[in-house]
């Protein structure tokens, strides 16, 4: 009854939530639409529209007019899997003791990771080039892995943490009365009732390290090879002719490995990323 | 297994004191190996910026100069310039945001069929690496070939090709909208999920006393949401501030410096130029803003949340 809309309020939000979306997703239908058409058809003055010889050809040629594109989006995809794995190894450990475990400095030393978020690597930059090349990793797939962990550990901690407080602490007291050890507590009783939870750090782990990838690459990482896609998309940029129907193919080639993963588990994340939002 | 299972710590013993002991040292153990990669990725450097921003290092070598790169920043227009530029895009950005993505968040939170899907598709922008998104943009701005230029042109708002990152206005606020485009659906998100979590008891004993829905929202929606919608505009300040992928894409900080933020500046400075100590000192300047702005932040939410009796 109190939810029941008007027809002009349908009408209205609908509406709205029409405008709302345009916004989001308009770059990506023009970056579409740009990537079927021609390039000649592009560059015309003035601007049209529509081209009335759309095809998929870009898809094609792109891996011919950037060679190394394919392992681009490879070097992408290993190196978010490789800080997501490192990240986790990390954030699971830490956010058990933070949610179970009581210690001296706690609070201190939770705060003082969140502070990590503060900070970007753009501030930090002059010393992690020292860092990185005194232990040797510059021009490595290491110097786009180490930092990007380093900033998705609070998160992940504060996420986890979060999600392991709800799972009720009477099954590890149990285990605990019969006498296992800590470590196999954790392996054996808390993590495979934490799966849900981890899953959802992960994802959002994977995505933030597919997308803080840029800095890192083009500071760290002077070998053309070990590029990802955010880096190596410049190539497209400077050249005498830029190919943006090319460019734009590659773009969108490029995220389906993130937007897949996100759709699948989006219900997930959209739950487990707001549940602090939400009051219980 | 059963090797885990006969190692001393496994035999049964009393919850007392000896099990606090313990908690302490197996918590250390825990949170150690993440602890150290902060401190090596993270603490130290930021340590090493500190010290760097008292010389004048370059690739060369390096001299203590005291505070002297301190007060060429406090001397210099230029930098106060781009102090007003960042805390202005942060403002304007921030702002647009939070009223977007409070707007969004009412649409997406009225019961209508679709919506599930709806919620979905507000969010690929967060979704895909800033840099691509940028890329998109940046052709979309495009004077000669560019959607928007184009349609501007088409209904006559702009005579003939329109740069949109040519000019210095239209160059700041393409940037804050991109950074909106970016920023928006995290927001939208939580600000959806508290809506969620009000109490639905509350809607409608107002409903009940003949309260509109435009009352409902600004007497309950928004109270109950305060606690949100203030530490939401923390993070989103924070990220804000910090924002490099999107204007070194789309302007490099230009033109003549319209959109240089400090974060802008102190790359170019450090990695541009290979200053590393004036670099260093506008890191710090940075670092210390930040901390200053979150204190006042983190003030005003213990207040809010007393107010709206949140704990």
């Amino acid at each position: 009854m109190m939810d029941r809309y008007k027809l002009w309020q349908i009408i209205g939000i609908y509406l709205g939530i029409f405008a709302f979306l345009s916004f989001m997703l308009l770059p990506f239908v023009e970056m579409f639409v740009t990537s079927l058409r021609p390039l000649e058809h592009l560059r015309t003055t003035p601007y049209r529209f529509w081209s009335d010889k759309m095809s998929f050809d870009a898809y094609s040629t792109m891996w011919e007019s950037v060679p190394l594109l394919g392992r681009y989006i490879v070097n992408s995809v290993f190196i978010a899997s490789a800080v997501t794995a490192f990240t986790m190894v990390l954030v699971i450990p830490a956010s058990y003791a933070y949610a179970r475990l009581q210690f001296p400095f706690k609070t201190a030393s939770l705060a003082g990771i969140l502070a990590v978020n503060m900070f970007t690597g753009a501030v930090l930059l002059i010393p992690l080039y020292k860092v990185l090349k005194t232990l040797g990793l510059l021009n490595t797939y290491w110097a786009m892995i180490v930092p990007g962990i380093a900033f998705l550990i609070p998160t992940g901690i504060w996420l986890l943490k979060s999600y392991l407080e709800k799972i009720p602490v009477e099954l590890e007291e149990a285990a605990f009365v019969d006498g296992a050890s800590r470590i196999y507590i954790l392996r054996r009783v808390v993590i495979p009732l934490a799966v849900p939870g981890i899953i959802v750090v992960g994802t959002a782990t994977f995505i933030g390290a597919y997308a803080q990838q840029f800095l890192f690459a083009i500071t760290f990482n002077q070998t053309r090879e070990l590029q990802p896609l955010p880096a190596g998309l410049q190539e497209f940029v400077g050249r005498q002719v830029v190919t943006w129907n090319e460019m734009m193919a590659a773009s969108l080639t490029g995220v389906v490995p993130v937007i897949l993963i996100f759709f699948f588990l989006q219900k997930y994340l959209v739950a487990g990323l707001t549940a602090g939002a939400v009051k219980e | 297994m059963t090797d885990v299972l006969s190692q001393p710590g496994a035999t049964v013993r009393p919850k007392s004191a000896p099990r606090r002991l313990s908690d302490r040292a197996f918590a250390v153990l825990l949170i150690l190996p993440a602890f150290a990669f902060i401190g090596v990725i993270i603490a130290w450097p930021l340590v090493e910026t500190i010290r760097l921003s008292f010389t004048d290092a370059r690739l060369g070598g390096e001299n203590y100069v005291g505070f002297e790169n301190y007060v060429d920043l406090w001397n210099s227009r230029r930098f106060h310039s781009y102090v007003w530029i960042t805390f202005y895009w942060m403002f304007i950005s921030v702002l647009a945001k939070m009223v977007l993505g409070l707007i969004g968040a009412s649409l997406l939170n009225a019961a209508v069929p679709g919506r599930a899907l709806f919620r979905m598709l507000v969010m690929p922008p967060w979704v895909i690496p800033i840099a691509i998104g940028c890329i998109g943009w940046l052709w979309l701005y495009n004077g000669t070939f560019g959607l928007l230029s184009g349609v501007g042109q088409r209904i006559g708002i702009f005579d003939g090709a329109f740069p949109f990152l040519a000019g210095k206005t239209s160059a700041f606020y393409s940037a804050v909208v991109t950074d909106v485009w970016i920023g928006t659906p995290m927001v939208t998100l939580f600000f959806l999920a508290a809506m969620q979590g009000v109490n639905r008891d509350l809607y409608e004993a107002a409903w009940v006393d003949g309260a509109g829905r435009w009352y409902r929202f600004r007497r309950i929606t928004i109270p109950q949401i305060m606690p949100v919608i203030v530490s939401m505009s923390l993070l989103s300040a924070i990220w804000t501030f910090n924002s490099f992928d999107i204007i070194f894409i789309l302007t490099q900080g230009g033109p003549r410096g319209a959109t240089t933020t400090l974060i802008i500046d102190t790359y170019k400075t450090a990695i541009g130029n290979f200053k590393f100590g004036e670099g260093a000192a506008r890191a710090v300047v940075i670092v210390v803003l930040l901390a200053i702005f979150s204190a006042i932040y983190m003030f005003l939410l213990g207040k809010i949340n007393k107010i709206y009796g949140v704990k």
